[in-house]
């Protein structure tokens, strides 16, 4: 390495080698290729404690920037200049852009985890004290007034009506929507892609306006009255296209060799669909359903404008006004009493668990069976279920529908899980 | 062991079997019944549409262009128009998007770039779980965690920022020694904020999609020519997913226009066309609409019909834009496998 020829070439594009230092010590060997070295942990975590003690110098003695929030910002920025000072101790300028960037990406993401978090638990602890009442699971609110304690009145007439109200819609939307998306991925034709850009089309519909819709219809021109019927239309006039559409999205991507195979074996369409493309979609059609009912009993908008609010238990939709969670929800907070706004929360807290249950009975509906035990090799099984139903990308959350349309992936989003 | 070869039997007539798509009998009654499924769904779900066109149109002949350039809604005095609620509409999606957008995008490169490879999953199904917190809840966080902090941030940004027309708050003195804060509280901009993080998990979810789609031979390739980690993003995951990041945040844009219940919940209603968004005030289609249905007459409901019509059409343009560019992205054009 030492005869290097020099010549007389002008300095633009010039090549320089690296000159070796003789007297400096070994390189420590690494002990992996993707994670920091000791050093770099060191500088990072030390980075972060100095820009920590430099925020409080700032908003405590030098500035004033009172509270909390000023002390996290401080923080934040002195955190990425120590993080940059430090990079620059040891690399060029593009070191100190990836380490800039490393913090203003995991800061961000550690944001939202905190506003997910931060949501959740203020609506806990604001809506403890009625929550721990056991009347508040049992009774309803007929005769109690908005200041009365907590050991008087509940929402579990807002419950029952929640879930009348939804497995009316359930009832309505979920054949139509499974049949609809069948018809669409199995018969197809030119009638079928009319179908799905219409019901495409439709999932941008405001819930307001299918709320809307219902109410000028149902209530107004037919002259019906406010009912738990008529918010269960209008829940299930805005939840038809999103269970269509997601159920589209996991029909299209059962591997069309499955269909072939039965066709082949001599089964009829009816057969192969019946015993052979519903049921390998199963995991995927239920976590469709179960988040279209999920938004559904959320949804605030178009029970608002449809099912009037009751304060007693009603077991028949179509007779009269009932109640629901979200309703419960609105117009307890909207009265502006104390004991009132403690009750809302505490509704809030029923109504995300009633959700989170709901989530997770979908997440292990739709869980890769035997994703757990052996590392999938990376090419090949990335996220698939024994079927070979790929469910992260027929995530039917995602509305945007499978993220390869033929369902052969060429790289499933867990094939770069061993890049460093 | 002699071989006999088959006898072809010239006495008939033999011809091909003629092969039909046609179906027979359970299987006709299959496609024709789900057929009909297809019909009334169709039905159902374009009737939606056409209803609202139809109800909308006598509106929109009656009252002309001044539909649009009226700021007012005074269907008493037979003055009304959307301009003041369309603005509000456009002004709370944009200062969603604006704070959804930079946190969706970091979240879902953390996600699919940075976080640990044993903590991925959970955070998907984090993110996921955001998505199914109902909207009320996030009315609720919004209305009572976030603004006290949030107005205090307004007049922050007020006394700082009171040159951009944005940031400017009309009969209000940020300097003063008692800032009058509810001038700044239930503004446009607080409404913003818990719409954002109901549209922040659908932007992030589609981002973070389109980002594990990234060919991990060009990533190792540019890991290989020694680029550092954001080096690699930069040249390769970002311009791979940028399909999915206009498209995702589009559609996040999308359920922003139409987003009611925290709008509702948290904006004072007035009827001002203003692009002031830390200002008291201010009026979206969607609150419109639930906040007038009530007492209104055959003509004034035909009048909501319109405007609901209206941001139906625009945030059936926007997810429709949306879809188109996250579906070119999706082919993975323009890389080599």
């Amino acid at each position: 390495m030492t005869a290097v020829p020099q010549t007389d070439a002008p300095a633009v594009g010039q090549t320089h080698l690296p000159t070796y230092d003789a007297d400096a010590a070994p390189p420590v060997p690494r002990s992996s290729l993707g994670k920091p070295t000791l050093d770099e942990r060191f500088a990072l975590i030390g980075s972060w404690v100095a820009a920590l003690a430099l925020a409080w110098l700032i908003t405590q003695r030098l500035l004033p920037l009172e509270g909390l929030p000023w002390f996290l910002i401080a923080w934040f920025v002195c955190g990425l200049a120590v993080n940059a000072v430090t990079a620059s101790m040891s690399g060029g300028m593009v070191e100190v852009r990836d380490r800039v960037a490393a913090s203003v990406v995991t800061v961000g993401a550690m944001i939202v985890g905190a506003v997910l978090v931060s949501a959740v638990v203020f609506v806990v602890v604001r809506g403890w004290r009625p929550l721990m009442h056991l009347n508040f699971f049992v009774d309803d609110m007929s005769g109690v007034g908005p200041k009365d304690p907590f050991d008087e009145g509940g929402v579990a007439h807002a419950v029952l009506g929640s879930l009348i109200q939804v497995g009316i819609a359930v009832a309505i939307t979920l054949p139509l929507g499974v049949g609809t998306a069948v018809f669409m991925s199995e018969v197809g034709g030119r009638f079928a892609r009319v179908v799905r850009t219409v019901v495409e089309a439709m999932t941008a519909l405001p819930s307001i306006v299918a709320g809307l819709f219902i109410y000028t219809v149902f209530i107004v021109a037919l002259g019906y009255p406010r009912s738990g019927l008529a918010a269960a239309l209008a829940i299930g006039v805005m939840m038809l296209p999103i269970i269509a559409r997601a159920s589209d999205v996991v029909l299209r991507v059962v591997p069309g060799g499955l269909r072939e195979a039965s066709l082949a074996l001599g089964a009829s369409r009816w057969k192969t669909v019946w015993y052979v493309v519903l049921p390998t979609a199963r995991p995927g059609l239920a976590t469709a359903c179960i988040l279209g009912i999920a938004r559904g009993i959320g949804e605030t908008s178009p029970v608002l404008l449809t099912s009037g609010n009751a304060p007693f238990f009603v077991t028949n939709p179509t007779d009269g006004v009932m109640n629901s969670l979200p309703l419960f929800i609105y117009s307890t907070v909207r009265s502006g009493e104390p004991n009132s706004i403690a009750r809302a929360f505490a509704a809030g807290t029923v109504l995300m668990a009633v959700v989170l249950v709901l989530f997770i009975t979908a997440r292990l509906i739709a869980r890769p069976k035997k994703a757990k035990k052996v590392r999938p090799s990376r090419r090949l099984t990335g996220g698939t279920n024994r079927f070979g139903l790929n469910l992260r990308t027929a995530d039917p959350l995602v509305e945007m529908g499978p993220v390869s349309s033929d369902g052969d992936t060429p790289y499933p989003p867990d094939s770069t899980e061993g890049a460093p | 062991m002699a071989t006999t070869l088959p006898v072809p039997d010239t006495s008939t007539d033999v011809s091909p079997r003629r092969i039909s798509r046609k179906s027979t009998g359970a299987d006709a009654v299959f496609v024709q019944s789900i057929r009909v499924v297809g019909a009334t769904v169709l039905v159902i779900t374009g009737g939606v549409g056409i209803f609202l066109g139809w109800q909308a149109w006598p509106t929109l002949q009656h009252y002309g262009i001044s539909f649009f350039t009226e700021t007012t809604w005074q269907p008493e005095a037979d003055i009304l128009g959307i301009r003041a609620v369309l603005t509000g509409t456009i002004c709370v999606a944009l200062v969603a998007m604006s704070i959804a957008f930079p946190l969706a995008l970091v979240t879902a490169l953390y996600i699919s770039e940075y976080a640990p490879s044993f903590l991925r999953s959970t955070l998907v199904s984090m993110v996921d779980l955001m998505a199914a917190v109902p909207s009320i809840i996030w009315g609720l966080w919004g209305y009572f965690l976030i603004m006290p902090h949030a107005s205090e941030l307004a007049v922050w940004l007020d006394r700082n920022f009171g040159w951009v027309p944005f940031f400017d708050v009309e009969n209000a003195d940020p300097n003063a020694p008692v800032v009058d804060i509810s001038r700044y509280s239930f503004s446009m901009f607080c409404a913003g904020i818990a719409v954002a993080m109901m549209v922040l998990p659908m932007s992030c979810a589609v981002m973070r999609q389109v980002f594990s789609q990234t060919p991990p031979g060009e990533k190792e390739a540019a890991l290989a020519l020694g680029a550092t980690k954001w080096g690699m993003i930069r040249a390769v995951v970002l311009p791979f997913g940028r399909g999915g990041i206009i498209g995702g945040t589009m559609l996040g844009l999308g359920r922003a226009l139409g987003e009611t219940i925290a709008v509702l919940l948290i904006l004072s209603p007035s009827f001002e066309a203003k692009w002031r968004v830390l200002e008291i005030g201010g009026n979206t289609v969607s609150a419109l609409i639930a906040g007038r249905f009530g007492d209104a007459s055959k003509s004034q409901l035909s009048a909501l019909l319109a405007a609901g019509f209206v941001l139906f059409i625009i945030t059936l343009i926007v997810n429709t834009v949306a879809a188109v560019i996250v579906n070119r992205s999706r082919s993975g054009a323009g890389t080599d496998a």
